[in-house]
């Protein structure tokens, strides 16, 4: 579980990242941080593995304090993938990058060889097994980086905007694999603008606005709110668009969902057709 | 990263900002020659103390303690070496003469980074950039020049990133032998020399997309003159180095022991 009680950080160069900040993660959550650029959503992912320490206030990850314990124990349990895979990846084989941090936290080596080919069949890499992670695309490197932090099973498990740079067919294959892993108990919170992809996932929502968080709550919710959703600059879901336009004619305006319109849409429609 | 603070040109309207790069550059020279030239601690002292009214000048003070605090673990080093040498390899015959010359050898390295602290404070790297060109070098390597001083930070902010993504992944920096702590910074290293590789590469194709290098004879909208005070400042840097060269050939230095027991 993590818990942030009224954090504040201010950055070095004296920019006021986060204002504030107060919330709970239970265990087995899904959660999407959402917000203009800008907002604090990366700093405030990198408050809960310890990479940067709060000015003001208290993180709490399992009850633990992260001034107390080191970037690397956190990370045992809170698994952070960045933005950008190329801001990691360094070895000279894609199974070489995954066993990387296998390494730092002192596995065996029968047990690395086994966490590796899981992260490999997991997410579809056994063919780039020996292939440098240089030679990949876009979308395989993230894939990889995502295997190197998967790899020791994280409790936690934190994404950086990873439906950037990926193709529609990847993002629905991303989209079922985290759910999968939400229903296998892990607690994932992605960060994002994705508003579409977001909306198919339906998880609680943490909307963010310079450094404070503005809205918490179901997609469903908050989502549909107009208004609060352009404060942060995100945009509706595209179906909510369509069914808002039509709220005069009673259609329900609280739905996010594609499948969900559709079905809405057929039930209103079914009799004229 | 706040070394490197020490170096990066901040925007200040003052006499020093407003001179021409290249008359600073020659000051630079000279100081960098005069502090190679003695291994004296009078003289290197001498060479500290007068730049400090410079620092105020150009109102960098704040800055230019940063590149002071920054370059302390340093200067620590280089003591602790010299006074380790020298005490045990050199023909010094007391323990306070080793520790003059080991001082000595610090305040020539503090004085260094204050003279180029000094210099990158106050010349913008356009600034830079234009007096290259203006003393007829060509415009190519004037723009890589430029280029690569421009990317400093971005480098320093993406050295940031990296190394929290491999935090992030159980690296720890900390601890370990000599040997083992050079490894750990494999994995930060290759990622930030490969990014680097990747954007000059994605530079020169934007850049060439945009035409770059099409006309021949390039012109600048501002033209570098010297003024009277770069003149001045040209012609106190000289004075200093042959005084200097003077001083080093026909005259012993005392130490700082013979001035204070005579």
């Amino acid at each position: 579980m993590i818990v942030m009680e009224n954090v504040y950080f201010t950055y070095p160069n004296g920019v006021e990242a986060l204002k504030g900040i107060n919330l709970k993660i239970e265990d087995g959550r899904f959660v999407a941080i959402m917000g203009q650029n800008g907002a604090g959503k990366t700093t405030l992912v990198k408050h809960m593995n310890g990479l940067l320490k709060p000015t003001r206030g208290r993180v709490l990850v399992d009850g633990v304090e992260t001034t107390k314990v080191s970037v690397a124990t956190l990370a045992r349990k809170v698994g952070l993938v960045f933005q950008n895979p190329d801001h990691q990846l360094f070895s000279e084989t894609v199974e070489e990058e995954i066993s990387f941090a296998l390494k730092n936290f002192g596995y065996d080596e029968k047990t690395i060889r086994e966490r590796v080919n899981w992260a490999l069949n997991l997410l579809d890499l056994e063919e780039y097994r020996k292939v440098s992670p240089f030679m990949l695309s876009g979308g395989e490197r993230k894939r990889v980086a995502l295997a190197s932090v998967l790899a020791w099973d994280p409790k936690i498990v934190i994404l950086d905007e990873p439906t950037i740079g990926q193709d529609h067919g990847q993002k629905e294959r991303l989209r079922q694999f985290i759910m999968q892993l939400n229903r296998q108990g892990k607690t994932i919170i992605i960060v994002t603008h994705d508003v579409e992809f977001v909306a198919e996932c339906s998880p609680d929502i943490i909307l963010m606005k310079q450094g404070k968080i503005i809205a918490t709550g179901e997609a469903k919710d908050v989502l549909t709110n107009e208004k609060l959703v352009s404060q942060a600059s995100v945009a509706l879901p595209e179906v909510t668009k369509i069914l808002k336009g039509l709220e005069d004619f009673g259609f329900p305006s609280d739905v996010i969902d594609v499948y969900e319109a559709a079905d809405v849409l057929y039930e209103r429609l079914s009799d004229r057709l | 990263m706040s070394m490197f603070e020490g170096f990066k040109f901040r925007s200040v309207s003052s006499p020093i900002h407003k001179m021409d790069p290249r008359a600073k550059f020659v000051y630079v020279c000279v100081l960098f020659a005069v502090s190679i030239m003695f291994s004296n601690l009078v003289p290197l002292l001498f060479l500290f103390f007068i730049q400090i009214p410079v620092v105020v000048m150009a109102k960098i003070q704040r800055e230019w303690m940063r590149s002071m605090k920054g370059s302390a673990t340093f200067a620590v080093i280089i003591f602790a070496m010299n006074l380790l040498s020298l005490y045990f390899y050199s023909g010094y015959e007391t323990l306070s003469s080793v520790l003059e010359r080991s001082l000595a050898m610090t305040v020539r390295f503090i004085v260094l980074i204050q003279t180029f602290s000094i210099f990158f404070l106050t010349t913008s790297p356009d600034m830079l950039g234009l007096a290259l060109e203006q003393s007829r070098i060509p415009y190519e390597i004037c723009f890589a020049f430029t280029t690569a001083v421009r990317f400093v930070p971005v480098l320093a902010e993406e050295a940031q990133t990296v190394m929290d993504a491999q935090k992030a992944r159980g690296l720890e920096l900390e601890g370990g032998n000599f040997l083992k702590r050079i490894r750990n910074y494999i994995p930060i290293l290759i990622p930030l020399i490969v990014n680097a590789i990747r954007r000059s590469l994605e530079l020169a194709e934007t850049m060439e997309s945009r035409a770059w290098g099409a006309n021949k004879n390039r012109t600048n909208l501002y033209v570098l003159k010297m003024g009277k005070n770069d003149v001045l400042l040209i012609l106190i840097s000289l004075i200093i180095l042959a005084v200097s060269i003077y001083l080093s050939m026909h005259v012993k230095m005392p130490s700082v022991i013979q001035m204070l027991t005579s």
